[in-house]
């Protein structure tokens, strides 16, 4: 069977579940909901199909397996979000129309994607100072205490980091591309490791420096984590070193440690961590406390091992007016927590395991790639997608402190679902480099 | 550059590996212990949107009922207020603590538990949960009364129907409302109806008598010699008035209650007899009625410990427990019940408070049949001591029950609680009318100065049984 029609099988499981998903909730609120809502999973699939034979057009070497993964995750998500507020749903799905607009619109323009090394000093700036734009006066949104977004007043909240992380991949693997040789070499062995020279620690130095200066001037722990483990990830690719990577974990720790205790907002949210369940930090009154964590576990538990079924779990205090949530940002960071209520243990293993395969493809893709560029622009796509699953299901699940990043395809969120679109888009062009190349 | 690659992967693998370990945790291994977090009130939300059963006394009555408390959900009320809290018990989500009959019944109540395959796809059409209305048996009018002549006395009164165990009256002082429940844990809301601890001075000696006559070592005519004091274990043991009575009949000692008597008789038959019976009494158990057992208390001799001693343990003072002292410790249920084997020829009835569950749309969705408890003695000997409880009421310590055309059989107890304080627990157990029983009942009063049964318990005792006979019992 060739690619393409393997890729169009894969849309079958996606195709399955978004019609068992509306219609679920169709069935379950038909007194509350209009025909129309149906239509949503139509909708979705024709999407999906038109994207497949854009592909096919396009990309016929690339991944097979890639666009069915996307687009299982992002079906799984317009109905997740559905079940949860069908009024966001439909935001979302419009966002699932432009993200894939600029899918089609990356494929496109960067046909020949090595070009975008040209442009690399370019893209590190914009990056850099989209990351600094939620904390500009009059624009800037704070969110929980951490400035994760910019307000586009009447339309939504921007959230620069969302295509900063992909800026900064693209930039990280154009100049690792140059000075990899360089990095490798060199140094001393001392108790077994060989350490680089000093030198050439600069960029693990300007990495830090970024993570760092996320968290101190936005006080977001959630993306610094994300953005510095990927972009470390590529060093380590780019040179072999395990020291960087040591040196980057122990830098990363002592600065989160300092910070940690220094940074009021992220101190809390250490300590809604640590002691979730102890009535003082929990304090659901004033809105802040582990008031959400605790209530996200405590739904999990809910949940056990097959989910207390689709639509069934709990979000808001029956007869409370106004609204009272009991699950905070139960569309956006909370989510997990929801799908493994309702779905179980079973549906959220599923649910990492797509991811897994997912990120296992993009790195199958860089290790086919025959040029240095690729192959780390891949392998930071990858990574970057891999770290930012494990932040936000950490966080959920208390394996580490709750930030808010969004679950890639599956929350929602027009920023996070249009720059994954993009990101995506250019695993795809790398993938159908490498296979065309490995072909002839 | 693939080593470091399949590295990478390797880690994040581990990374999902720790997700999965950590999703687990909470959905599997910790569940339980989240689920009874006292911060976990998911359960108290989920509960606001079911419109639990009502709970009606057996005239129809509304016991317990949840009206609309607006966007959906519902509160739960008690017309009844303090009247019947104890036996019907709360069901207060919020303050995660329930009693009763709310809790025993409870998944009735709420509507029967989902089974997993409906809950898979919910409850489908966006119906709410309503839960069944529970038929009770408990009468208001004689509950009512029960209260009244207690007269805010600490005591129990508890009336049942010996053929089927219906129970008519459940009550006791002192008591709560059950709109407004005590902010304690679930179980710690005492009922001294079925969870006091009284020793049954001689209303025992109707189990003692059991045991004599049907085990065939006495009849209703064998005389015994009933002398004051008697050495009882090395102490004396005295009658009433440290009074003297000679050779007596059987049934003459019961009439006048002579302690120097039943001692003989008790030891007579022997600890092993005794254990026997009073086990087919239902001693040493929870009692089998239909409220949570964490919420009542077994009777029988109980150790400096509190804990129940086995019924054939040589610490036990077989002369002293057959007159209804040394370290008996019984609940007004279990009395009730003693009455209830003599009444039902020898049948013990198990208790029960709720005959049905019916359905919103009025469909009975389950009965709760009358069972048998255990067969405590022949007819025959049944039918010998409701003669001699005849004789307690016609014209021995029993007379006050002696109401015109009640023709009632019991039997009374003055337990020396607090001799310095001349306190006693005053009892009595009875039965109407005597040729075809239809009622039982048991009255206890605590803590009464000179507090002989006869005095104080026989004619409340007399007046429920008189209106529930009249009531159609």
């Amino acid at each position: 069977m060739s690619a393409r029609n393997r890729e169009l099988f894969g849309l079958i499981p996606a195709s399955l579940l978004v019609t068992a998903g509306f219609a679920g909730v169709f069935i379950q609120r038909s007194n509350h909901l209009s025909n129309i809502s149906l239509t949503y999973g139509a909708i979705v699939l024709g999407l999906c199909l038109g994207a497949h034979i854009f592909i096919r057009i396009t990309l016929p070497y690339a991944d097979p397996y890639m666009f069915p993964l996307i687009a299982l995750l992002a079906s799984f998500g317009v109905v997740m979000v559905y079940r949860i507020d069908s009024t966001l749903a439909r935001q979302q799905a419009q966002w699932f129309v432009f993200g894939l607009v600029l899918f089609v619109a990356t494929i496109i323009a960067f046909r020949d994607y090595r070009k975008l090394e040209r442009y690399r000093y370019t893209i590190v700036a914009i990056s850099l100072a989209m990351l600094l734009l939620p904390r500009l006066p009059g624009i800037g949104a704070q969110v929980n205490g951490a400035y994760l977004g910019v307000r586009i007043p009447g339309v939504f909240i921007f959230q620069p980091t969302e295509f900063a992380k992909i800026g900064l991949v693209i930039f990280l693997a154009s100049y690792l591309r140059d000075t990899r040789q360089v990095l490798a070499t060199g140094g001393r062995r001392i108790l077994g490791i060989n350490l680089p020279p000093i030198k050439h620690l600069g960029p693990i130095v300007v990495i830090w420096g970024v993570a760092m200066g996320i968290m101190v001037l936005l006080s977001d722990m959630g993306s610094s984590l994300m953005l510095y483990g990927g972009l470390l990830a590529m060093l380590y690719v780019a040179t072999g070193r395990i020291s960087f990577v040591l040196i980057g974990v122990i830098a990363f720790a002592l600065g989160a440690w300092y910070l940690g205790t220094h940074i009021s907002h992220v101190h809390a949210r250490v300590e809604d961590w640590l002691y979730t369940f102890d009535p003082r930090v929990y304090a659901p009154k004033a809105g802040l406390g582990s008031f959400q964590v605790a209530n996200g576990v405590f739904a999990q538990a809910q949940g056990g091992l097959f989910g207390q079924g689709f639509g069934q779990s709990l979000l808001t205090v029956p007869g409370s007016n106004p609204v009272a949530y009991v699950i905070p940002a139960a569309s956006t960071d909370m989510i997990y927590s929801v799908i493994t209520d309702e779905l179980g243990l079973f549906g959220s293993a599923a649910l990492l395991l797509t991811y897994l395969i997912l990120i296992g493809r993009g790195l199958k893709a860089a290790v086919m790639s025959t040029d240095s560029f690729s192959t780390l622009l891949a392998t930071g796509l990858s990574a970057v997608v891999a770290l930012q699953v494990f932040v936000i299901v950490g966080g959920v699940t208390r394996v580490i402190p709750l930030t808010g990043v969004t679950l890639p395809f599956v929350s929602y969120g027009g920023s996070s679902i249009v720059a994954n679109f993009v990101l995506v888009a250019l695993l795809l062009l790398v993938s159908d480099r490498a296979r065309r190349e490995a072909i002839r | 550059m693939n080593r470091p690659i399949a590295r990478l992967f390797a880690v994040i693998l581990v990374l999902f590996g720790l997700l999965i370990i950590w999703t687990s945790r909470w959905t599997v291994f910790d569940a339980s212990a989240l689920q009874h977090n006292s911060l976990n009130k998911l359960d108290f939300y989920a509960s606001l949107k079911i419109k639990r059963g009502r709970i009606l006394a057996d005239n129809g009555q509304v016991l317990a009922r949840s009206l609309p408390a607006g966007g959906g959900t519902w509160k739960r009320t008690y017309p009844a207020g303090s009247l019947f809290a104890q036996t019907v018990g709360f069901e207060n989500a919020q303050l995660g603590s329930a009693a009763g009959l709310e809790r025993f019944h409870s998944q009735w109540l709420s509507g029967n538990p989902q089974s997993t395959l409906t809950s898979i796809f919910g409850p489908l059409g966006g119906g709410q949960t309503v839960g069944d209305d529970l038929h009770t048996t408990l009468n208001p009018k004689a509950q009512a009364m029960a209260r009244n002549l207690l007269a805010g006395r600490v005591g129990s009164v508890v009336a049942i129907v010996p053929q089927t165990g219906a129970m008519k009256v459940l009550y006791s002082n002192p008591n709560y409302n059950d709109n407004n429940p005590p902010p304690k844990g679930p179980g710690s809301e005492f009922f001294n109806a079925v969870q006091g601890e009284y020793p049954p001075g001689s209303t025992f000696k109707v189990v003692t008598t059991t045991a004599a006559l049907n085990s065939g070592r006495y009849t209703p005519n064998s005389t015994i010699v009933g002398n004051s004091p008697l050495k009882v274990s090395g102490v004396n043991l005295e009658n009433d008035g440290n009074a003297s009575y000679g050779a007596v009949s059987l049934t003459k000692a019961l009439t006048l209650s002579i302690n120097t008597v039943f001692a003989q008789v008790g030891q007579n038959v022997g600890i092993h007899t005794m254990a026997q019976y009073m086990k087919r009494f239902g001693f040493y158990r929870y009692p089998p009625l239909d409220l949570p057992s964490d919420e009542m208390l077994a009777s029988g001799e109980r150790g400096s410990n509190g804990r129940l001693l086995s019924p054939t343990s040589n610490l036990i003072d077989l002369g002293r427990m057959s007159i209804g002292q040394d370290k008996l410790a019984v609940t007004p249920l279990q009395m009730a019940m003693v009455a209830s084997a003599v009444a039902d020829n020898g049948t013990l009835m198990a208790p029960r408070l709720v005959t049905r569950a019916v359905n919103n749309v009025g469909q009975t969705v389950k009965r709760f049949a009358p069972h048998v408890y255990s067969h405590v003695m022949k007819a025959s000997t049944a039918l010998e001591l409701r003669q001699m409880m005849t004789n307690v009421v016609e014209e021995g310590t029993g007379t006050a029950a002696n109401l015109q055309g009640l023709n009632a059989a019991g039997k009374t107890g003055t337990a020396t609680v607090n001799v310095a304080q001349n306190l006693d627990d005053a009892w009595f157990i009875g039965l109407a009318p005597v040729a075809h029983p239809k009622i039982v009942v048991a009255v206890e009063l605590t803590n009464i100065v000179n507090g002989f049964g006869g005095t104080y318990a026989a004619p409340i005792a007399a007046q429920i049984m008189k209106l529930l006979i009249s009531e159609g019992q």
